[in-house]
């Protein structure tokens, strides 16, 4: 963050110019587990509205119905100080009841589900059925010239099918974002 | 049923809020009736007859002035100021005292009346999604929707406004919420619906790291903030002793004046932008810093890549997130000031470390101080600010003083020239600089403290922003002393037109001044006026002496400016001083967009 500059051109490093540049941008998906009230939704959304950090994709449901906790996924980008301060930020808020940097964690899972409407006749819709079934996606809706197919997976294995239904006829996409935990005994 | 109601304490959602502030030790709130809050208010009436004023509500003339009443009072005393406001405009006229107390970390507690339950949503009249608008600007807010939780949400409000890194809670209150009964539970009875529970130890291994680290500097500097004074009176007093174990010199943030005192020989003044050049020279210099309780704030880093360049840092901080924000430091220990510094004297201690020789960093510093970074132009005819300044300090030091300011140019000059020896004298807007903040602060200093002297250090146009409070001054008998260091400009624009835009003055001009000694008349306060340096001392001792809320407009040199002055996009070894020649081509193009 605040390498020596090599020279005396180049732009002030005040706090206000800080763009953190000078680290690579990582990819970081985090477990928040929050108090199920209204308006916690807002409070982290609104936290990384305020503070400029972005948002790639979130997920929230209420997961204990007992404890009254909601857990929200939320995939963002940033250099590690970034994330560190994103961690730290959220983990202050009132309502956050733990924060998980999944990413990090070697026993972390993610899956995604998409919903993948692709129209096509001939050739192009008996392709498309023979992908769904290697990528073991499931028809829950079928017309003589369409499909909607169910996937589940890994973002990245889910980028995959959309790359090979594209030319294929995919007319329409619903993504739910990534949900994450972590594998083994220990919640 | 209703011989019943006493035993269960079955009380109205309004009677609630009296008792919880009762239990909560509340004795003063600062406020203003509404629609939303008539039961409340009701409530309060009906307590005071028959308790005898055990809850003092001070009226305010604007919502604003209430919120910064608040901070006045929380900070001079260390307990949370309480405001109660009605919805829509009363809880949005007070949002700018709400920001103010989250960017300096001071405890408060606000109530906002809201329209009923049935009715939100609906563009009610006096309608606002407060909650909505001050989720950003408050430490944690709650909209109450049951009167059962009320006895727990207010008992957990004050546990959150006050411990950790300290902030404003707000608590939006509908209509029906008051009128509606429920038991009332007092603050031991209560289980919070929040697992907030901020760390107060420090990890102790760190601690040990941070010790070793410290006995082994040549040229450490102890950077003390806001922090060290929430933390209240026993982490001064740690503050104090660990500066003396180690012998190292101490600078402070602006927001933490007073926790060191200022006649210690190992003070050096303010750090900062327009903080001493002693005190900014060790800051580059330094190979040890220890920052405790402050937080790396663009108004003293400067420059960040040029920040410090030879320092190994520790960084004590109640709050994660300000560890590693703006700079990385090489231990951070998460914690409370008070704590873990006294748990480093204890370390210090036990490993048996003695004060190294820093004869050379002191001789070093006295360099940088005979160089009087302070030093201005004196003058026989006109006042100049920093006199009036010194004069004022030299006529308050040996009284039980407490200042508050505005914001600008005099009230970095009132923290160069004024000197505090103890913490919660000083009470200032920081984080925010929110010009009309010092005179509704000096209203609730005066209340917690009525026998003291209480000094608003302002300037003509700050003043303005908030002078309708001098009305609650007169109403409550608070003799405020409002020291106008009057130049006709809103200095800090004006000095920075002229650093940074070619002195093109663009509305920095404070045109159509009042005349501020008819206008205290007209308040029913002591007006008095001075611009001949040879009489000011003589009227600052009017103004001490009069039993009444005083404005005393002191004509001052128009044009001076505020030095040293780190300029921006400019490390701390480049700051430029009074005797400058050409300070329009000190700021470079890349400096001039900074701000």
């Amino acid at each position: 963050m605040s390498t020596p500059s090599t020279s005396g051109n180049l732009p002030s490093q005040s706090a206000y110019e800080m763009t953190h540049t000078d680290s690579a941008e990582q990819r970081a998906t985090f477990a928040v587990i929050v108090d199920n009230e209204p308006g916690v939704l807002h409070r982290v959304v609104g936290l990384f509205a305020g503070r400029g950090y972005n948002i790639e994709s979130l997920t929230v449901a209420e997961t204990d119905k007992r404890a009254h906790t909601s857990r929200i996924t939320i995939v963002t980008s940033g250099t590690p100080e970034v994330l560190e301060q994103i961690r730290a930020q959220l983990d202050k808020t009132v309502c956050v009841r733990g924060v998980r940097d999944v990413t990090k964690d070697p026993l972390g899972v993610e899956r995604e589900l998409a919903l993948v409407k692709v129209k096509g006749t001939g050739e192009h819709r008996i392709e498309a059925l023979r992908l769904a079934e290697i990528f073991r996606a499931n028809v829950i809706d079928t017309n003589l010239d369409s499909f909607v197919f169910e996937l589940t997976g890994a973002p990245g294995k889910i980028d995959k099918f959309l790359d090979l239904m594209r030319p294929l006829g995919l007319v329409e996409l619903s993504r739910t974002g990534v949900l994450s935990i972590t594998r083994g005994t220990e919640a | 049923m209703t011989d019943t109601i006493q035993d269960t304490k079955t009380l109205t959602g309004a009677e609630i809020v009296v008792q919880a502030l009762v239990d909560q030790g509340v004795e003063v709130i600062f406020g203003y009736p509404g629609g939303a809050v008539l039961p409340i208010y009701d409530a309060l009436f009906q307590d005071s007859a028959k308790h005898d004023d055990r809850l003092r509500h001070i009226l305010v003339r604007h919502e604003q002035g209430a919120t910064h009443a608040a901070e006045g009072y929380a900070r001079s005393t260390g307990k949370p100021g309480v405001v109660l406001v009605t919805s829509g405009p009363g809880a949005t006229n007070a949002i700018t005292g709400i920001v103010d107390a989250l960017m300096d970390s001071i405890p408060m507690v606000v109530f906002t009346g809201q329209v009923p339950t049935h009715l939100i949503g609906s563009d009610a009249f006096q309608e606002a999604d407060t909650i909505g608008i001050t989720r950003t600007c408050t430490k944690h807010n709650y909209l109450v929707k049951n009167t059962a939780d009320l006895p727990r949400i207010i008992h957990e409000a004050f546990h959150i406004a006050t411990s950790g890194r300290p902030g404003p809670v707000l608590i939006d209150i509908p209509k029906d919420v008051q009128f509606g009964t429920a038991e009332y539970q007092g603050p031991n009875e209560v289980t919070f619906g929040h697992t907030y529970n901020p760390r107060t130890k420090g990890d102790q291994g760190k601690i040990a790291d941070a010790v070793e680290m410290i006995a082994a500097a040549k040229r450490p500097l102890i950077y003390s903030g806001g922090g060290v004074i929430n933390s209240g009176p026993k982490a001064a007093e740690a503050l104090r002793e660990f500066a003396a174990l180690t012998g190292a010199p101490v600078t402070s943030t602006l927001m933490g004046l007073g926790a060191f005192p200022a006649s210690n020989p190992n003070w050096l003044g303010m750090v900062g932008m327009h903080g001493s050049y002693e005190s900014n020279h060790a800051m580059h210099d330094c190979d040890v810093m220890i920052c405790i309780g402050a937080r790396f704030d663009d108004r003293v880093t400067g420059r960040l890549d040029a920040f410090a360049p030879k320092s190994k840092k520790i960084h004590i901080d109640i709050d994660p997130s300000s560890i590693n924000k703006n700079v990385r430091v090489d231990i951070g220990i998460v914690g409370d000031c008070g704590s873990v510094v006294s748990d480093m004297i204890a370390a210090w201690k036990a490993q048996r470390h003695k004060a190294a020789d820093l004869k050379a960093w002191w001789d070093q510093i006295g360099e940088w101080r005979a160089r009087k970074g302070f030093a201005y132009r004196g003058s026989d005819t006109v006042i100049k600010p920093q006199y009036a300044l010194e004069r004022l300090q030299a006529l308050t030091k040996d009284r039980d003083t407490y200042i508050t300011t505005e914001v600008g140019q005099h009230q970095m000059w009132a923290a160069q020239f004024l000197h505090f020896e103890e913490p919660n004298r000083w009470m200032t807007s920081g984080g925010l600089g929110t010009m009309g903040y010092g005179l509704p602060a000096a209203v609730g200093v005066q209340l917690a403290h009525p026998k003291s002297l209480v000094i608003d250090v302002a300037g003509e146009a700050s003043v303005q922003m908030t002078m309708q409070e001098m009305s609650t001054a007169v109403q409550f008998k608070l003799p405020i002393k409002i020291f106008i260091l009057n130049n006709e400009w809103m200095g800090m624009v004006r000095q920075w037109q002229q650093l940074l835009h070619g002195e093109r003055y663009s509305q920095s001009y404070s045109d159509s001044l009042p005349d501020f000694v008819k206008m205290a008349e007209a308040f029913g306060c002591h007006g008095i006026r001075c611009s001949n340096p040879a009489e000011l001392d003589d009227k600052i001792l009017e103004m001490i002496n009069s039993p009444l809320p005083v404005i005393f407009d002191c004509v001052v040199e128009k044009a001076e400016n505020c030095f040293p002055m780190i300029p921006s996009g400019k490390a701390h070894n480049e700051m430029i001083l009074g005797d400058v020649t050409d300070i329009g081509n000190v700021i470079d193009a890349a400096g001039r967009k900074l701000v």
